[in-house]
């Protein structure tokens, strides 16, 4: 029935004013005293060195394409160590495929050259 | 306890922010920085929704954490590939703005 | 705190697993394989397909599930399995010698393919959100990639971005749906979800949720109005790689489509039912309206796979026994005649130079007969002609349509298929009634091209005149 699909349209509404109003109420009455600290880009408390627009190598960005990967793949371990007296050897030979995956890309952007700063 | 509600309403807005930075932003990068957000409120949802739909036993079943574990790991595997996509095309057409990017129409 | 370890069942994962270790071996086999012996890495995948499919049959029947429910080896995910499996074997034959001109045989392109594969079986076979999505995920990554693997053409980076970005965004509007799915009922699973809803009313989340799949589903399968990315997409990429996603990515994604709302949501069956009709009639119309418009072959094929994705989408509105297998004939008699069509037109170009416009295949009958016989039956298999391939489908899914009561649905798709006739003889006229274009000569067809389009060619006219195996196969694919 196209009624039981009113909430669904309330919802939306909501949503969409309240983002709306939320933008627009605080672009108009938010207090603004921009200072030189405040307009610091925000490097996690360290103070920032340089201007942010210098330009960066295109190979950092392969570094840290990579990193990324290997960084975040490494979650897996998590729910494996919370677990892994349960598991058993069951657990450490299933963590064990899953780091020879891991090693596998490891040695292929290796051998590809993908550490080569040069 | 703050109701489950609220963690879904923080979902939904910050989908919604997702949302408009990816349809309105032009730059690709700023396109997936979007998408990643929306990819976020998803997971404050699928946690909100484990911990709150059956909180009789929310130790034994663990699907909704495992499968916020596995959209964080996803939504790194595509910003990866994005990234090199972008890169791939800032060096063959200098600009990552996606207006610049049609050869063909869309 | 116990913690229920599932019950792992490796051989019901076989075909998947089968071919993500050859993509494993073909990743260590391109670091050590010189330059010039690249069409091996081919060889030794299009290997671990064959195996996968002997795994998939061996499978054939059983009908076990396994990781907890979320895994299952019915009859109807090994059908799909087998579709996969062959698209991509044939999709290699037709890469082998193409990426060689193109200057791109790399065995990355190898490695990327067959983990498209392996995400393509998962999503076939799953029957948990969770896993489906995994599946998804695991196809479409290496397809972002695959369309952008000419990196020297422009073009072919633009439709790697824009496919990219376009499934990135779909992908979290899916994941969104599947979000509220669990929490309306609690569940990822696909039967614990059909059992939540058989036993309560539905909710304002679970329809927000449900509709939201589908917008993911319809994304990825290009349903009007959510295919704009699929012209581009297509034409775009290296043609190799969109003959493979036209196909391959269909068959997965309408796996998985018809799982999720055919076994898990029968409860809210009828509010998505009418919604699936109008886009179906939208898909098919829209998609066969505007293939009438193009001069491109690659953009025609691109319209024309949106206008199939709407007939397919009839079998599920059917949401019948008959419905589900006539999807899966018309998914396999749609993989070969779309491979036949790309391998005819790869078989058609002049090494790296392709030929992609209408006109430039003006007089290929004289020159290259047998090619122009091959493209002209895939193209009438296309447009729904007896006695071939797609005309069984159409009648199967028609048939399915009428059975239950979605008559008016059959005769649009009807009425469609009338319209594609037009665009489809196109270039069969341009082949047999023109003057042969400048440089037709000296032009080699490959051996492996060769092969590909025999093997396809035989396929089509094989299941337009002997329907009847193929079909008692998908009839015993029903989902469990």
């Amino acid at each position: 029935m196209p009624i039981d699909y009113l909430p669904i349209l309330v919802m939306v509404v909501v949503v969409v004013a309240f983002a709306a109003i939320a933008l627009t109420l605080s672009s108009l009455t938010g207090p603004r005293h921009p200072t030189a600290a405040k307009l610091e880009p925000y490097e996690s408390g360290m103070p920032p060195f340089g201007s942010a627009r210098r330009r960066i190598s295109i190979k950092y960005y392969l570094t840290a394409v990579l990193f990324i990967l290997f960084d975040i793949e490494i979650i897996f371990f998590y729910p494996w160590a919370v677990l892994f007296r349960q598991l058993k050897l069951f657990g450490l030979v299933e963590m064990g495929v899953f780091v020879l995956i891991l090693l596998i890309g490891y040695v292929y952007v290796w051998r590809k050259g993908g550490f080569n700063w040069d | 306890m703050i109701p489950l509600q609220f963690y879904l309403i923080v979902a939904a807005i910050l989908f919604c922010l997702g949302l408009f930075g990816a349809l309105a932003r032009r730059n690709a990068v700023a396109i997936l920085m979007g998408i990643e957000l929306m990819l976020n409120a998803v997971n404050i949802n699928l946690v909100a929704f484990w911990r709150y739909v059956k909180p009789a036993a929310p130790t034994m079943d663990l699907a909704g954490q495992i499968f916020a574990l596995f959209v964080v790991t996803l939504a790194a595997a595509e910003a990866a590939i994005g990234l090199a996509l972008i890169i791939a095309i800032y060096r063959s057409r200098d600009t990552v703005n996606v207006e610049d990017v049609d050869l063909m129409k869309w | 705190m116990p913690i229920l370890v599932p019950d792992i069942n490796l051989r019901i994962i076989a075909p998947a697993l089968i071919v993500t270790v050859t993509a494993i071996v073909v990743l260590l086999g391109e670091l050590v394989t010189p330059a010039e012996r690249k069409r091996w890495l081919g060889y030794l995948s299009i290997a671990g397909l064959v195996v996968a499919a002997f795994a998939a049959f061996s499978l054939w029947g059983a009908n076990a599930s396994g990781f907890s429910g979320m895994v299952v080896a019915d009859n109807f995910g090994l059908f799909l399995t087998l579709t996969i499996a062959l698209s991509a074997a044939l999709s290699i034959l037709l890469s082998i010698p193409f990426i060689h001109a193109h200057e791109i045989d790399q065995g990355e392109y190898y490695v990327l393919l067959l983990a498209s594969v392996a995400g393509m079986i998962v999503m076939a076979t799953a029957t948990d959100l969770i896993v489906i999505f995994l599946g998804l995920e695991l196809l479409s990554l290496p397809l972002y990639i695959l369309a952008a693997f000419q990196r020297e053409d422009t073009r072919s980076l633009e439709a790697g971005i824009k496919y990219f970005l376009l499934g990135a965004f779909s992908s979290a509007f899916f994941l969104y749906g599947i979000a509220l799915v669990f929490g309306a009922t609690g569940t990822t699973n696909l039967a614990k979800i059909a059992a939540s809803l058989a036993q309560s009313a539905g909710s304002p989340m679970l329809s927000i949720g449900v509709g939201l799949l589908m917008v993911g589903f319809a994304f990825k399968v290009a349903l009007v109005p959510f295919h704009w990315w699929t012209p581009d997409v297509y034409d775009g990429a290296p043609t190799t790689v969109t003959a493979f996603m036209s196909v391959a990515v269909k068959a997965a994604a309408f796996g998985a489509f018809f799982r999720t709302f055919q076994f898990a949501l029968p409860a809210l069956a009828l509010d998505w039912r009418a919604v699936a009709a109008v886009l179906a009639v939208l898909t098919m119309t829209l998609g066969n309206v505007a293939a009438l418009l193009q001069s491109n072959v690659k953009r025609m094929l691109a319209y024309s796979s949106i206008a199939h994705a709407g007939y397919i989408l009839i079998a599920l509105v059917a949401m019948s026994a008959n419905g589900l297998s006539s999807a899966l004939f018309y998914l396999l008699a749609y993989t070969v005649t779309n491979l036949g069509a790309f391998g005819a037109v790869i078989a058609l170009s002049d090494g790296a130079r392709e030929r992609l416009e209408i006109k430039d295949f003006a007089g290929a009958a004289r020159e290259h007969p047998l090619v122009a016989l091959a493209l002209t039956i895939c193209l009438l298999s296309l447009a729904g002609f007896p006695p071939f391939a797609g005309f069984v489908g159409k009648f199967l899914i028609f048939g399915a349509a009428v059975e239950t009561g979605w008559a008016w649905l059959a005769v649009i798709g009807v009425l469609n298929s009338l319209v594609s006739v037009y665009f489809y003889l196109r270039p069969v006229v341009q082949m047999y009634m023109s003057e042969p274009a400048e440089g037709w000569s000296g032009i080699r067809v490959a051996p492996l091209v060769a092969l590909a389009l025999l093997i396809a060619v035989i396929s089509v006219i094989a299941l337009g005149v002997f329907p009847a195996p193929a079909i008692a196969l998908a009839a015993g694919g029903l989902i469990r």
